[in-house]
């Protein structure tokens, strides 16, 4: 059951971009390895992070592209699931850090030594073992999106008034994470990590660990993503995205469909922020801000939504555009983005893949267009 | 021992304070105190009670601040030059005639003090401040005894009384008499009822604790009344407390009906999602910025009218950037509501941008002209007129909409339009330009809010970030579609959150308020005043 | 209640109003197992709202709707009543546009329709079987790989119906079936929901097209404002002196 399942997943978009992901991952890693650093082919440390930060942005863009190219939930809150995960992770590195933090606490972080607090909140308790940490990371984006989407969906929220309420959810996580005493270190965040399973989080070795794993994730995210869209179960999705009262009167109930992808989806976020975090060595609350979440709904939108080959396509080109242009033009970066968000909808509704798709037959599924007409008048 | 130094400490004030209240009665002229400044220059504490006695009496211009120096410790003297100085911080000043002194002796010492010499002291500062020619320094020298409740200084509020003409201080000396006499165990106890009563026109949480403190074996009556005084403070003040959280959150709720109004029309009434609608709020305020640099570069004399000039400035810039924004990006996306949101943040991060290399990332400063500063009191209300004319001007918006919507062509067109378009086409309306003018409309009530806005908050490129989730919020918790909705929506919330305010804090507040909206909006997803029907579903 | 246990459908004194606005207002109707029905009306008449009721996306705000004599439809939601047995056609046709209209049948097929078994499900021999069996029932075969958008008006009718028939109901509610069908096609269609009716469910039709209705040849309803004006066969009520007056004005 399983095993087909996954090899529905297979098709040969989906087959070409893992191995596309599986030899960058080996030959990034390689090349960061043993080629000399005067080589061509050689490639930085920092460039593999920078590339890593696209892999964790990639994977969350493959997670908003499964609720909103598949199923048109456009949350404006993903960016929330992405800092959660991020702040799991983030808790286990601070408690890894032990002794050697500045105040030499062996069992409080810093930031609450600092606040003269004198217990671990139980937030906080059993972080310092890895397996919960993980556990976390998925269970924590992943309850909020449940118990969120039951109740939204439940109530047939929809359309734009979900996107506005999704935003307004990680505005005030935004706010909350902001107040020192939720625990999380307020302001500042969670940095200064040590070490990550015992290893430096500073060594290349490391890093290069890291930088295979996020691309390993995301090939297994887009993996996941493409078995479940070609399934029957992707196939309701797109019935609920195109008609969504037709698919309620067949018999298939919503609410339960938009909840388990909603959730799915903000699992795979929180993977990807906890893959994210240990790569910058920092988070902290703006993660939770409104504008990340939206940003990301654009690297969605440039790649094509509906496609999630196109998700990452999107998210490593728009960030990779970002890199350079607050290199070189840093006052014009927020243009060129605003020309984006504009011109994607209005020149490239199907983003850069649907549009090629059209063009040579891309894929061997016929083309998921964007849905063009609302719901019937009925 | 100690019992009989207190005794004699307060009959000897008490004589102080009676021949002061005599003095001041019937003022003498202001003699030379040369013989009293000696007193005080000769290190013994009977000689300095005796000079503060004399110094009360005297009626001399300079007394008040000689005993007040000697209250706060700076009063010094010299036993060279017999003479006695006050320390001010910045140097020693002649303490009889009150001029600076270059070259200070050099065996300048305090003037010491006992427990004797300070109560005689604080007896006599606060007689002679009851007397002070300024209200207000009276009004304080009454407080300062109603705090004090000292028995002492009953002769000298009873002839103060007797003089006084200011009602306000009048009030407060009555009121500080209550509190002698109601503590006073060898007062008649019909008094002391008397006094439990009058002090509730206090009606501060002072008076609440101290009408609570009365010792326990005071006279059943006495106690029971000044509970009963304690009780009718205690509501007032709780009533007076909500009036202050409605109106703050009435003012909080005119900010949002502000910022959400032009989003009632844009979103309310099109199914237009602005995300840029906050830049057109921010380009208002910074229209009313740079009226008020070419007021004060030019016209410094017309300052004042800065406001009314920027208005009808913002609503023209930012109406026209949303007829422009419109007419090349928005009409291509109808139907697509979720691509329209994209747009128009897409068009907002750009706009930031664009004032950003305009005017620079920092806050530029905009001024309050002279009406919009300033507050009033209405009974225990501190109401600043900035915050009234900002509810006032709120409503004025609201009220304007609703008649522009109701009554002009332009406003039947609209509702024309956005309720059947096609039938709106064939009876010739120009369909496509009252799309353009109906936003531009929403805009420029947002550049108008801009305006207003400029005044309470910091105007820089976020400026309008700010208020976008708090707008939408207000649209969709008072119903999409219904102008009214949004004015319920919006003074709700305010005083919500402002009365959430006080027991969770600001940002906690905020947040749950959020939630709340959350909630709400899955329990009613149309809002609060929702159409009903087929019509809706549509 | 006898009427109630020998019925696929009982409605009895419902009501409904939007705003004030009164959009049935006490109507009875009985239609029992294995009957065809058809219903007209005026515009406003109430049939669309009807439907709506019977298929839980209305709630009554008083009345009595049972299905098979003892289901209380009004406490159920859309999916429950369909999985009831209770399959409806709109009045605009509503397919999955993106899907290819093999997959639209697979989708309304009837199966266990849970996400778990949704997302680990495989097609099998039956289902293939079944889904060529409905493609030749509604004249789609030779269409069966091309996207639902790319369909002619009369075909997405067709196609709905056949989703209609892949879900098995026990009860069909039809609303307008022959809107914007040529002549031909609309003979054809009474056809089908004969076909249908003959197999042994029961049908409900809402129509405007009197030839539709006569060429379907069953026990007609006539709704007004709300409520039942008249019932019988179609000569019955077109004869009704109160049916005359309400389509031809006084």
């Amino acid at each position: 059951m399983i095993t087909s399942f996954l090899l529905g997943g297979l098709d040969r978009k989906t087959g070409i971009a893992i191995l596309v992901l599986a030899l960058i991952g080996i030959g990034v890693t390689y090349s960061n390895a043993f080629l000399a650093d005067a080589s061509p082919l050689h490639v930085s440390t920092g460039n593999m992070l920078l590339f890593g930060k696209y892999a964790a942005y990639a994977l969350l863009a493959v997670a908003l592209d499964l609720v909103w190219g598949y199923c048109g939930i456009l949350s404006l809150g993903h960016g929330a699931f992405f800092a959660l995960g991020g702040y799991a992770m983030g808790m286990y590195l601070m408690r890894q850090i032990g002794t050697r933090g500045v105040y030499a606490n062996p069992i409080l972080p810093d930031f609450m030594v600092f606040l003269n607090w004198k217990e671990l909140p139980f937030t906080w308790v059993f972080f310092d073992h890895f397996p919960y940490a993980m556990l976390m990371v998925l269970l924590i984006p992943g309850l909020l999106a449940f118990v969120f989407g039951w109740f939204a969906f439940r109530s047939r929220v929809t359309g734009v008034y979900l996107s506005i309420i999704t935003q307004a959810m990680t505005y005030a996580l935004l706010l909350a994470f902001f107040r020192n005493d939720m625990g999380f270190g307020g302001n500042n965040g969670l940095t200064d990590f040590k070490d990550v399973v015992g290893y430096n989080i500073q060594a290349d070795s490391t890093r290069r660990v890291l930088f295979a794993l996020t691309v390993g994730f995301l090939a297994v995210g887009l993996w996941l993503a493409s078995s479940i869209v070609n399934s029957k179960l992707g196939k309701v999705l797109i019935a609920i995205r195109d008609a969504e009262s037709r698919t309620r009167f067949i018999g298939y109930r919503v609410a339960e469909y938009k909840t388990v992808v909603f959730t799915v989806s903000a699992c795979m976020a929180g993977v990807a922020g906890a893959l994210y975090v240990p790569q910058v060595g920092i988070i902290n609350p703006s993660e939770f801000s409104p504008a990340n979440s939206i940003e990301a709904v654009i690297w969605v939108a440039v790649g094509g939504r509906g496609t999630l080959v196109g998700a990452i396509i999107g998210a490593v080109a728009v960030n990779w555009g970002k890199t350079w242009f607050t290199g070189v033009l840093p006052e014009f970066w927020l243009f060129a983005l605003g020309a984006l968000f504009v011109a994607g909808p209005l020149l490239l509704p199907k983003g850069i893949v649907g549009t090629l798709g059209g063009l040579f037959s891309f894929g061997n599924r016929p083309s998921r267009v964007v849905p063009t007409s609302p719901e019937p008048a009925e | 021992m100690l019992k009989s130094i207190a005794a004699a400490i307060r009959r000897l004030s008490l004589t102080i304070v009676a021949i002061v209240a005599v003095t001041i009665v019937q003022p003498v002229l202001a003699a030379d105190i040369d013989g009293t400044i000696q007193l005080l220059t000769t290190d013994g504490y009977s000689d300095t009670i005796e000079a503060i006695g004399q110094l009360s009496t005297s009626g001399h211009p300079r007394a008040l601040a000689i005993v007040q120096a000697l209250s706060d410790g700076k009063l010094q003297f010299s036993d060279s030059a017999k003479k006695v100085y006050i320390d001010t911080g910045a140097g020693l000043v002649d303490a009889a005639t009150g001029d600076a002194v270059a070259t200070p002796p050099a065996d300048v010492s305090d003037v010491r003090q006992n427990n004797r010499v300070r109560g005689v002291v604080q007896a006599a500062l606060g007689a002679l401040s009851l007397f002070n020619p300024d209200p207000q320094k009276r009004r304080e020298a009454a407080e300062a005894v109603f705090k004090s409740r000292d028995e002492n200084a009953l002769p000298a509020i009873d002839a103060s009384l007797a003089k006084e003409t200011v009602p306000e201080v009048a009030t407060a000396l009555k009121i500080a008499r209550a509190a002698i006499v109601l503590f006073k165990s060898d007062a008649a106890e019909a008094d002391r009822v008397v006094a439990a009563q009058a002090i509730q026109v206090a009606g501060t949480q002072d008076a609440v604790a101290l009408l609570r403190s009365l010792p326990a074996d005071a006279p059943k009556t006495v106690v029971n009344t000044a509970q009963a005084s304690a009780k009718t403070i205690e509501n007032n003040l709780a009533l007076w407390s909500t009036a202050q959280n409605a109106w703050y959150g009435l003012s909080l709720g005119s900010v949002l009906l502000l910022a959400a109004i032009g989003l009632a029309i844009t979103f309310g009434v099109m199914g237009i999602i602005n995300m840029a609608h906050g830049e057109m709020v921010m380009l208002g305020a910074y229209v009313t910025f740079m009226v008020q640099e070419v007021i004060r570069n030019h016209f410094p004399s017309l300052f004042d009218l800065s406001l009314p000039i920027a208005i009808p400035l913002a609503f023209i810039v930012s109406g026209l950037v949303g007829v422009a924004i419109e007419r090349t990006v928005i009409r291509w996306l109808y139907g697509r509501p979720l691509d329209t949101l994209l747009a128009t943040w897409g068009i907002s991060l750009a706009l930031q941008q664009l004032v950003r290399t305009t005017f620079g990332a920092n806050n530029r400063e905009v001024g309050s002209p002279s009406w919009m500063s300033g507050s009033f009191q209405l009974g225990q209300l501190s109401i600043t007129w900035g915050r009234m004319w900002i509810i006032v001007f709120a409503l004025v918006v609201f009220a304007g909409l609703i008649l522009i919507l109701k009554k002009t062509p332009l406003g039947l067109q609209m509702r024309a339009v956005t309720q059947n378009r096609s039938m709106a086409s064939a009876m010739g309306i120009p369909t496509p330009w009252i799309d353009a003018l109906t936003f531009g409309l929403g805009c420029g009530i947002a550049g108008i809010a801009g305006v207003a806005l400029s005044q309470i908050d910091n105007v820089s490129p976020n400026l309008g970030q700010g208020y976008i989730i708090d707008s939408f919020m207000v649209v969709v918790f008072g119903g999409v579609g219904n102008l009214w909705g949004t004015l319920v929506g919006a003074m709700t919330l305010g005083i919500v959150n402002k009365f959430l305010e006080p027991v969770a804090g600001a940002v906690l507040g905020k947040i749950l308020v959020l939630v709340a909206i959350i909630l709400f909006i899955q329990k009613r997803p149309r809002g609060l005043f929702a159409l009903k029907g087929r019509a809706v579903e549509a | 209640m006898d009427i109630a246990k020998n019925s696929i459908l009982y409605l009895d004194g419902v009501a409904v109003s939007f705003d004030g606005y009164k959009a049935l207002r006490g109507l009875s109707m009985v239609i029992g197992p294995g009957e065809m029905r058809a219903i007209i009306g005026p515009n406003g008449a109430g049939k669309t709202t009807m439907m709506d009721i019977i298929t839980g996306k209305t709630r009554p705000d008083e009345g009595e709707v049972l299905f098979e004599g003892s289901t209380d439809l009004t406490r159920l939601d859309e999916a429950e009543i369909a999985e009831l047995g209770i399959g409806r056609k709109f009045q605009k046709p509503t397919v999955f546009e993106s899907h290819t209209v093999r997959d639209n049948l697979l989708l309304a097929l009837k199966a266990d329709r849970t996400p778990f078994w949704t997302l680990f499900h495989r097609n099998t021999k039956d289902e293939d079987n079944r889904i060529d069996e409905l493609l030749s029932t509604i004249k789609l075969s030779h269409r069966a790989k091309d996207l639902a958008r790319n369909l002619s008006h009369g075909q997405k009718q067709w196609l709905e119906i056949g989703m209609l028939l892949a879900q098995e109901p026990k009860l069909l509610l039809v609303d307008e079936p022959v809107a914007g069908m040529t002549d031909a096609e609309t003979m054809e269609t009474a056809a089908l929901l004969r076909h249908i009716h003959k197999s042994g469910k029961s049908v409900v039709v809402v129509e405007h097209d009197m030839a539709f209705v006569r060429e379907l040849d069953v026990k007609v309803t006539v709704l007004h404002e709300g409520s039942v004006l008249s019932e019988g066969s179609i000569d019955h009520v077109a004869n009704d002196p109160k049916v005359i007056e309400v389509y031809l004005g006084r």
